[in-house]
């Protein structure tokens, strides 16, 4: 199959078994990544995304299905495969035992480098990633930013048009995220780097990637832009409070409108509550609209929604509740 | 063929810069031959009849085992390293480069087998003034089948790593658990022939004790020892079953 795309997959699965029960951790997923996406897997813990992920950078064996990425099959190249890619895992790459130069020249090596190549790359990369007074450091005593930092390093030894990064910023403080962040984005802005993540963060899936694919029970259950996703699947949240005594002719130009109507009577006072398309629009219309009608309204709020939203409407939970109980 | 050859060298080279960055390692690695060869040495030669020992002098019977378990020690506990990089993270990425799997098993080996050799430089230096009689030919014929049986035990202990990467303590209760009767029974320390007859049926059965005979030969100056040539089937075979059962265990270690 020849495909123009970094990433084509076709039903994709995985299944594990323990303790004699088939766990299906992901269900014939279909997945295309164009070059130069950035694309984020969102879901909750054991969704699949990193099964998915292990999978596309050749780590986990699929069950069924295939796949194509950077234009060979996991299957049958997977070591074509492992030698166009970057892949950017959960623990610490940089072996703690070794130094930081020398872990990152022996990286340039695995991948085909020669010693003068990777030894300028690694300098060039140390640079860019503020670690070059780290060369001669033994990872085991950097600190989890200077680690993650290290990590992503090895994982552009030898420039990648592909990265794969799983949960790239976990356990990081916002400091060392949006820190991260600038990294990833200068990358694809000087290279042109596809670039496939998993998250767990909303935020993170929100506010960098260009398309989210939504992950749960090991099936994609949303494939879109986070606007989209928003606007389609949550809509902005208009609340309005007025005078108890005209609640009914308030409700009624709201539900002209609005869906999802929530409403909650106070003591003088009543909350009306509603999903709206293009919110921003939508309220300075229903204000007005109210004034003509001779309501008197007490206070207004404008809710844009979150991933959080998406998720919530599309399975019925949150995804900041299962990220607590995680 | 010739990336398996480039990937060894790097993995190798990889390994190894963790040895020369840390000289204090070396020293404290020729510690221990010493103390086996200085301590071991003249209890041994105090209790054992020379008739067990082929009427040789203790120190050349001696010698020749105490290297073949500095590689045995080496080797099969190789893998305890191997379980601290999964456990961190940077066997995964390893994994996740193009490099061939039996290269990362060799390379592992052939870095605790690199020391092997300054190792026996300073055991058989240091015995010369004792009555050690060197055949430097034959000694390096003897390293080259240490080295072959050692890519074999490494590529075993890195199998029994991934095998016991999700509970730890396996690994060392396994090793230890075979590490003492193969050395009790290869003969390496006490000539198996001052034991009872079992004991020296058992010992026909451990590879390792051709291995030691094979030594034994070869360190005497003889390349004239049926013993030999079971020794280089023995290394073979461990070397061509270790790679075996290891590639297959890397195979499935991200599962």
């Amino acid at each position: 199959m020849i495909h123009a795309g970094m990433i084509h997959t076709e039903q994709l699965t995985r299944h594990f078994v323990s303790k004699k029960e088939t766990v299906e951790a992901v269900k014939g997923v279909d997945i295309d990544v164009r070059a130069g996406e950035l694309v984020a897997f969102l879901g909750p813990n054991g969704a699949g995304k990193s099964s998915t992920l292990r999978m596309l950078t050749t780590l986990l064996p699929p069950t069924s299905g295939k796949a194509l990425v950077a234009g060979a099959s996991i299957i049958t190249e997977p070591a074509v495969v492992r030698s166009r890619i970057g892949y950017i895992g959960q623990g610490d790459g940089a072996g703690h035992s070794f130094r930081v130069m020398d872990e990152l020249v022996a990286q340039g090596k695995f991948y085909g480098m020669n010693s003068s190549d990777s030894l300028a790359r690694a300098k060039e990369l140390a640079k860019t990633l503020d670690l070059s007074s780290l060369e001669k450091r033994k990872v085991s005593t950097l600190s989890g930013g200077q680690r993650r930092r290290l990590d992503i390093a090895l994982g552009l030894m030898h420039s990648p048009r592909l990265l794969f990064l799983d949960e790239p910023s976990t356990g990081m403080d916002p400091h060392n995220r949006a820190n991260l962040w600038d990294h990833i984005s200068g990358l694809r802005e000087r290279q042109e780097t596809t670039i496939v993540l998993t998250t767990h963060y909303l935020e993170e899936a929100d506010s960098y990637a260009e398309r989210v694919l939504v992950i749960d029970h090991g099936e994609i259950i949303a494939n879109d832009t986070a606007d989209n996703l928003k606007a389609t699947l949550a809509g902005d949240r208009i609340m309005i409070t007025v005078d108890g005594s005209s609640a009914s002719a308030a409700s009624a130009l709201v539900a002209e409108r609005g869906r999802e109507l929530i409403t909650t009577n106070g003591s003088r006072e009543v909350t009306i509550a509603g999903r709206f398309d293009q919110g921003t629009r939508t309220l300075p219309w229903l204000l007005r609209e109210l004034d003509h009608a001779g309501v008197n309204v007490r206070a207004a709020n404008l809710q844009v929604p979150t991933l959080d939203d998406v998720f919530l409407s599309l399975t019925g939970r949150s995804l900041r509740e299962e990220e607590v109980a995680a | 063929m010739s990336t398996l050859v480039a990937d060894t060298r790097n993995v190798f080279q990889r390994e190894m810069s963790l040895v020369l960055r840390d000289p204090f390692s070396i020293i404290f690695s020729l510690v221990q031959p010493l103390v086996f060869l200085g301590l071991f040495g003249p209890l041994l030669a105090g209790s054992v009849d020379p008739a067990a020992i082929n009427g040789e002098s203790p120190l050349q019977w001696f010698l020749p085992g105490v290297i073949v378990m500095i590689c045995l020690f080496g080797t099969s506990t190789t893998g305890a390293n191997l379980l601290f990089e999964i456990t961190m993270g940077s066997y995964e990425r390893v994994l996740a480069t193009p490099l061939h799997r039996s290269s990362i098993l060799i390379g592992k080996a052939l870095k605790e087998l690199a020391p092997l050799v300054v190792q026996a430089a300073l055991v058989v230096l240091v015995s010369i003034p004792f009555g050690f009689k060197l055949y430097p030919v034959h000694v390096l014929v003897g390293l080259l089948l240490l080295g072959v049986f050692g890519v074999g035990m490494g590529a075993f202990s890195n199998a029994l790593a991934i095998a016991a990467r999700k509970r730890e303590w396996m690994f060392w209760a396994v090793q230890q658990s075979l590490l003492f009767p193969l050395l009790i029974l290869s003969g390496m320390m006490l000539p198996l022939e001052a034991g009872p007859q079992w004991i020296q049926v058992l010992g026909r059965f451990n590879p390792l004790t051709y291995i030691v005979d094979a030594e034994r030969a070869l360190f005497s100056g003889t390349f004239n020892d049926p013993a030999i040539g079971w020794a280089v089937l023995a290394a073979v075979l461990t070397c061509a079953a270790g790679l075996w059962v290891g590639v297959k265990q890397v195979a499935r270690s991200t599962t």
